[in-house]
């Protein structure tokens, strides 16, 4: 069990990094990249702001990480007073510009974590980009009562 | 000299306004006023300790009422992250509230995922369930809603839509307040600390 959970990491670190370095999406810049950690393996959200320094368009399509069973898009909004939860298929980044996923609005979410996962943590999550580009970015994992990103 | 003729016609509706100002039971409120519009706060629920409470337990405290549940990882973590920065603005005057975070989903809501969830955020919050009867009732009393969704995904994961709103009570259960949405956080500070220090 342990060699097989050992190698599994191994060939997944290859593979991300194969995919990182092959196909990570020209002209994407991130940064503000945070994880809000909560008790009990409840889903968390993920933020981050994504730039797209190129011309043309790009669009998210989905996240992965090998720390959670499941990553979705979701977007958060306030419809007659009620907090309504939607997953989203994508998320368009325009050229030149940049989308941000923050609390309240578009965000991550990631389920059933695969280790604890607790505050001061780093967990990589692989963005999706349309037309099969990827993007490994390590999101720090802060405290369930943390406000602002970190620098 | 016509000024003098002015102020004596003015004198009435001045007076009147002088009066106004100096008024205490007039505060100026930031957040929406519902006294008198809503009824007074009355539950019979458990709290994350698994204590057996009703709102009597919390007279002498004022309240900050909000439906939601665990599994919401952006919205209702982001509203309690607020009311922990309110709070911890509030000093020692934090001591006389309480959050009440009502569980929406009974169902994966248990008493120690409660209890872990509230207290990772504030040491003022105070997680609280009941049976599906009980916390329906609550939440018609204050005409607030939830529904949980149809599921999109496999393994019993689902979401549950909620009413965002914050219902504040005074220390004797009186509904007072109402915090929607996007209201800052500065006009919940400034409201909480009239009501606490109303009561005191």
């Amino acid at each position: 069990m342990k060699l097989r959970a050992a190698l599994a990491t191994v060939l997944f670190a290859v593979a991300a990094t194969a995919t990182a370095a092959a196909s990570s999406p020209a002209g994407v810049r991130v940064r503000e990249a945070w994880i809000r950690w909560l008790p009990a393996d409840l889903p968390a959200g993920g933020y981050i702001v994504i730039e797209n320094k190129a011309g043309t368009p790009e669009r998210l399509v989905g996240a992965s990480s090998p720390d959670y069973g499941m990553v979705m898009l979701h977007r958060s909004q306030e419809v007659d007073g009620a907090d309504v939860m939607t997953a989203v298929s994508g998320i368009d980044i325009p050229a030149h510009g940049s989308f941000k996923l923050a609390p309240g609005g578009y965000h991550l979410m990631l389920m059933h974590a695969k280790r604890a996962i607790k505050p001061g943590d780093k967990v990589p999550v692989i963005l999706h980009f349309a037309g099969g580009a990827m993007l490994q970015v390590d999101f720090p994992v802060l405290p369930a009562n943390a406000s602002a990103p970190p620098d | 000299m016509s000024v003098v003729r002015v102020s004596f016609r003015w004198l009435p509706p001045l007076l009147l306004s002088l009066l106004l100002a100096a008024c205490a039971s007039h505060p100026q409120w930031q957040l929406d006023d519902v006294k008198g519009h809503l009824p007074d706060l009355k539950f019979q629920l458990t709290n994350d300790l698994g204590q057996p409470v009703t709102a009597a337990s919390y007279r002498g405290k004022v309240l900050l009422l909000y439906f939601g549940y665990t599994h919401c990882p952006d919205v209702c973590p982001l509203t309690m992250v607020h009311l922990h920065t309110v709070l911890q603005k509030m000093g020692k005057l934090a001591d006389d509230v309480r959050v009440l975070f009502v569980t929406v989903d009974p169902a994966r809501d248990t008493v120690p995922v409660l209890h872990q969830y509230v207290t990772a955020f504030d040491s003022h919050i105070v997680g609280l369930t009941g049976s599906q009867n009980a916390l329906a009732e609550l939440a018609k009393r204050y005409r607030a809603f939830y529904k949980r969704e149809s599921g999109k995904n496999t393994d019993g994961d689902y979401l549950v839509t909620h009413s965002s709103a914050i219902y504040i009570f005074d220390q004797h259960g009186h509904a007072r307040l109402l915090v929607t949405p996007g209201t800052p956080n500065d006009a919940i500070l400034h409201d909480l600390k009239i009501l606490v220090e109303q009561g005191s």
